[in-house]
């Protein structure tokens, strides 16, 4: 038996494979073989697998070669071999894409798809399809026709599902075949009527009453093919979806008749469907105990089935899922990953407080098995927990630290501490012993990056706690023993110490001169630094400086230091003038299977390389933010237009970002013809030479901010001017002759406070600056507000002056309090006290800022 | 892309054919030996591939458990001596019907190497495996799911399928050529 063994695997590791080690010289050289004639099939078989197998493990042929393989291929067409055939078609599908002049095969191909041989008739359906372009298939659409309604299932297939690929470059042709296709939905053949069924439903895409008379009649009859009931249920799920009235309910009952087919494929599309229709079905009940039974099934993809879509129910339906809950436990220890995160997350996302300690408890009984991945999901579930739970935090912080304790990569750990993280921040309850977990933690942390945000959470929240020098322990003691960068991160947080707690200022001194000695240069010169800013004892440089320092974004301040260097080098840079990071709040509350890393990038980022077509932009130093873009037309018409502000000390620059909607237009020479207000001055326009269809372009406008603040609040009159010439839909190609010029108005815009400023709720320390600038010109005024509670009339002040959300305080009187920042650099102060008055809301409004002109103009925002 | 379409607006399924987001099949090294991707916005580059093939190999090759969520993909598997089998979808679509093409695949590739489901073997015929895959999606739609039908048409070479498992067309198809 072990000699067989042997054999068997010394066999395989020598002759066994023929496709190893393939070489695309020699076999392409093989290729010649075909034309010898007769033909031995077997081995042209052969080496047409060969040359598969070397496509299709991602070799690269030049044009030539491929052209080269293909004509030799053609010969082959003199054989009447079935398989040798096939194998033909195969390869005319791959190499079409990277040869040339392959409608050569054309007339070969429409032969065999029209002759008696019905095991070539479907594939060489396809195979044609695939090659052919859209002028030739008017000289093929009669074949098509008949081949939909031909007898042979396969064929009638291959034809069906070739007209759908077609469908998206020549849909005007296809369209003339939905009555054949109409025809093949009521098929015997299962295969054939869904497809039918797909091609009547692409073709009546966007004709909604056509689909509608589609389904309505479909739902009616029997279809058979469950992948065809599927599609329907879809199609008429999309139909409720997009009608509030109650002409749905037919559609909304045949898809809770499906919940009652024979096929679980079918029955898991209806319940889905079901529950994630956005309309409050009345009903929910058969869905779910269809799911539920799902979830204990002995196939894993429908326990996953069952178990994802119970999930996506969390944020809508708690209570529905939460009776699901004995099921969902079974889950936990599913030997599928996939299945047992669902399991848990779902539960935790569902759980009632009283149910937290057990679940914990289940959960730490199979942590140490799983792999990371999967424990990161679990420690974000437990994070989002600790947000709605907030007096469950002892257990939960006790367990995270128990996490944090086990063996795990960098990504676990930074998922772990970024959880105690939140904890701290968000609860001040648990903020003594989330830091006092995080201490332990970087006493024995082999991750740099890890150590120095916990060492920077400390600096920031270790001086407000009640006992701060237990901390300066933990983090002086990371100043002897670890590496350069967790050192110099260190001192900065002992620094933070010094600055906040003066009681503590002598010690931390002494710890500060004791790391001037350091070998590393970073850390002595942060020492020297910090001490040397703590000794002034000036608490306007100690907090600029040490406690609320501006971390301007990277990727905008290189930006901005390379235009520097280009344009000025000998004048100092300004880095205050770079948009500082901000910290956005994400919100999530979709169980999710997976791990993702949300894409962070500021709007400025993204926007950044396409400024720089616009002449002279880098001259205006850096640019100040980016507006949110704004829609100039309605949707769904013929061009799109969206408008982008990029904000400049001095400047303003417009880009209308427009896209053309009409596959037979093609819009040449596109100008934006704009009245600014009075005192703008228009510095250049930048016109898009071409907008072809569905490939979005901009124009973009360089103006010039009126120098008096006041002026720049205005309303910006604007259209669209272009030259249009038609095309072909299909190629793109414009028909021959000259354009006619044309013109689309656009909405009207405005360009108001909140675009030129930033602004910023605010800090802790806001009482203090703001009795500081009691020096500073005031403007106060009292508004009547039209909003009549003064919850929202708080939230349309916030807007009207681009502030967040989180600036508003106090619960009877509303208080509005925030920083921001001019385009121009200049500070002003806002705070707005809203409260409700006879009759409505009055507001008191009060702006201080070191120019006059500037605390008017918030004022005006409002007004 | 700014005027993406929002496909995470309502999470409906999408009424579409093309399903399918690629089928392959792998050795127990994890190297490819069939694979084919259907839609041209995701991994559309051998590279990208490739990596994706490990990743999920290294995934599921020891862990026999059907289905995987892997880089906003469903991949359902299945694997048999020292060959596994894949199949791909979007990670919001049905589960079931992406089960029911790898059962399709899995069974006609069973049924055309005559049920020894190995590497070698499957070398030994991969053209007609090269086949089935044509016949079983054609550019992510779903063709055939039915493995006698598919194998009907991907085996062709006569001496190699017992009179007992060819289809009747089959067999009248070669008395007519002799």
């Amino acid at each position: 038996m072990s000699a067989f063994k042997r054999d068997k695997k010394e066999e395989e590791d020598t002759g066994g494979n023929p496709y190893q080690n393939l070489d695309k010289t020699i076999i392409l050289q093989e290729s010649r073989y075909f034309n010898e004639t007769p033909v031995n099939p077997r081995k042209c078989c052969h080496i047409l697998s060969k040359i598969l197998y070397l496509l299709n493990q991602g070799e690269k042929l030049t044009t030539q070669e491929a052209t080269d393989a293909f004509f030799a291929t053609t010969k082959l067409f003199q054989s009447k071999d079935v398989m040798l055939r096939r194998m033909v078609y195969l390869c005319i599908k791959e190499l079409s894409k990277m040869a040339q002049d392959v409608i050569i095969v054309t007339s070969s191909l429409t032969k065999d798809m029209t002759g008696k041989e019905d095991l070539y008739r479907a594939a060489a359906i396809r195979a044609l399809c695939s090659i052919t372009d859209n002028t030739m298939l008017q000289a093929i659409e009669r074949y098509m026709k008949q081949a939909i309604v031909d007898k042979n299932p396969a064929v009638s297939s291959a034809a069906l599902v070739s007209a759908l690929h077609l469908s998206s470059t020549a849909p005007d042709l296809v369209k003339r075949w939905a009555n054949e296709a109409q025809e093949g939905i009521n098929s015997d053949n299962a295969m054939v009527s869904y497809h039918a069924l797909g091609l009547a439903a692409a073709t009546r895409r966007n004709d909604k009453l056509s689909t509608v008379k589609l389904v309505t009649r479909l739902s009616k009859s029997s279809i058979k093919s469950p992948y065809a009931l599927c599609l329907l249920i879809r199609l008429a799920a999309q139909l409720v979806e997009e009608d509030d009235s109650e002409a749905s309910q037919p559609y909304i009952e045949f898809i809770e008749c499906c919940l009652r087919h024979k096929s679980e494929m079918v029955i898991y599309e209806a319940a889905h469907a079901i529950v994630n229709l956005r309309k409050a079905l009345r009903d929910l009940a058969p869905a779910v105990s269809v799911l539920q039974l799902f979830c204990g099934s002995s196939k894993a993809s429908l326990r996953l089935a069952g178990a994802r879509t119970l999930a996506r129910l969390t944020a809508k339906h708690p209570t529905a899922v939460a009776a699901c809950a004995v099921d969902l436990e079974n889950l936990i220890s599913d030997p599928n990953r996939s299945v047992a995160t669902l399991a848990v997350t779902t539960l935790l996302a569902t759980g009632a407080e009283s149910s937290i300690d057990r679940l914990m408890k289940q959960i730490s009984s199979f942590v140490s098995e799983i792999s990371d991945e999967f424990k990161i999901v679990v420690v974000k579930a437990i994070r989002r927990l600790c947000t709605k739970f907030p007096r469950k935090h002892q257990a939960l912080a006790s367990f995270l630290a128990g996490m944090l304790r086990d063996e795990g990569g960098l990504e676990y750990k930074a998922a772990i501490a970024d959880a105690i993280i939140a904890l701290v921040e968000e609860n001040p309850d648990a903020k003594e012993t989330g830091l006092a977990h995080l201490c332990e933690f970087i006493e024995d942390c082999e991750h740099t990056t890890l150590a120095v945000r916990i060492l920077h959470l400390l600096g920031r929240e270790g001086p407000k706690s009640r006992q701060p020098s237990r901390y300066i322990r933990f983090i002086y003691n990371r100043v002897i023993l670890e590496s350069g960068p967790v050192r110099a991160a260190a001192v900065s947080a002992v620094a933070q110490f010094g600055a906040q707690r003066p009681e503590l200022l002598p010690n931390i001194k002494v710890l500060l001169s004791r790391c001037e000695l350091d070998d590393e240069d970073e850390v002595r010169d942060r020492a020297i630094l910090y001490n040397a800013i703590l000794e002034t004892g000036d608490e306007q440089l100690i907090n600029d400086y040490i406690i609320n320092v501006q971390k301007p974004n990277p990727v905008l301040l290189e930006r901005a230091l390379r235009d520097h260097i280009e344009v000025r080098p000998t004048e100092p840079f300004d880095i205050m003038a770079v948009p500082a990071e901000e910290v956005k709040d994400t919100s999530e509350d979709i169980v999710e299977v997976e791990v993702r890393k949300p894409a962070k990038v500021a709007i400025e980022e993204i926007y950044a390389e396409q400024l720089a077509r616009v002449p002279g932009i880098e001259q205006l130093g850096p640019l100040i933010q980016t507006v949110f873009p704004i829609d100039l037309t309605e949707p769904e018409t013929e061009y799109r237009v969206r408008l982008l502000k990029h904000i400049y000390a001095g400047h303003v620059c417009l880009q209308f970002e427009c896209i053309n909607t009409l596959s037979d237009q093609i819009l040449e020479e596109v100008y934006v013809r704009c009245e600014p207000p009075q005192d703008y001055e228009i510095v250049t326009i930048v016109p898009c030479p071409k907008l072809v269809y569905d490939k979005p372009d901009s124009v973009y406008l360089l103006l010039k901010f009126p120098s008096a603040y006041f002026d720049s609040l205005g309303t910006f009159v604007s259209k669209l001017e272009f030259v249009v010439r038609d095309c072909d839909p299909n190629t793109g190609v414009p028909d021959p002759g000259e354009g006619y010029a044309d013109s689309y108005p656009l909405e009207d815009f405005e360009i108001g406070v909140c675009d030129q400023i930033r602004a910023k709720a605010a800090a802790e320390d806001w009482e203090r600056a703001w009795e500081k600038a009691e020096g500073c010109p005031e403007a106060i005024d009292t508004f009547a507000l039209p909003q009549n509670d003064i919850d929202e009339a708080a939230k349309a002040v916030c807007k009207h002056l681009g502030l967040p959300r989180n600036a508003i305080s106090g619960e009877a009187v509303k208080e509005v309090r925030g920083f921001a920042k001019f385009r121009s650099g200049a500070p002003v102060l806002v705070r707005a006290r809203i409260a409700p008055g006879s009759g409505g809301v009055t507001m008191h409004l009060a702006a201080r800022s070191p120019r006059e002109d500037l605390a008017q103009l918030i004022l005006a925002a409002v007004g | 892309m700014v005027y993406k379409k929002n496909t995470m607006e309502g999470s409906l399924f999408e009424p579409t054919l093309y399903l399918v987001k690629g089928m392959c099949i792998m050795d127990n090294d994890g190297n490819r030996i069939l694979a084919k991707y259907y839609d041209p916005d995701i991994l559309n580059n051998t590279k990208d591939q490739k990596a994706f093939e490990k990743n999920l190999f290294n995934k599921t090759h020891r862990a026999n458990a059907e289905i995987i969520m892997l880089d906003g993909l469903t991949c359902v598997y299945k694997n048999n001596v020292d060959l596994y089998f894949y199949v791909m979808g979007s990670s919001h679509e049905n589960e079931l019907i992406l089960q029911s093409v790898l059962n399709a695949l899995y069974e006609s590739v069973s049924i055309l190497l005559r049920r020894n489901v190995e590497k070698r073997i499957l070398l030994d015929n991969l053209d007609a495996v090269m086949l089935a895959f044509d016949e079983i999606c054609d550019g992510g739609v779903i063709l055939d799911s039915d493995p006698t039908s598919i194998v009907s048409r991907a085996a062709l070479r006569t001496e190699d399928v017992p009179l007992g498992e060819q289809t009747v067309a089959q067999v009248f198809f070669n008395i007519m050529n002799k």
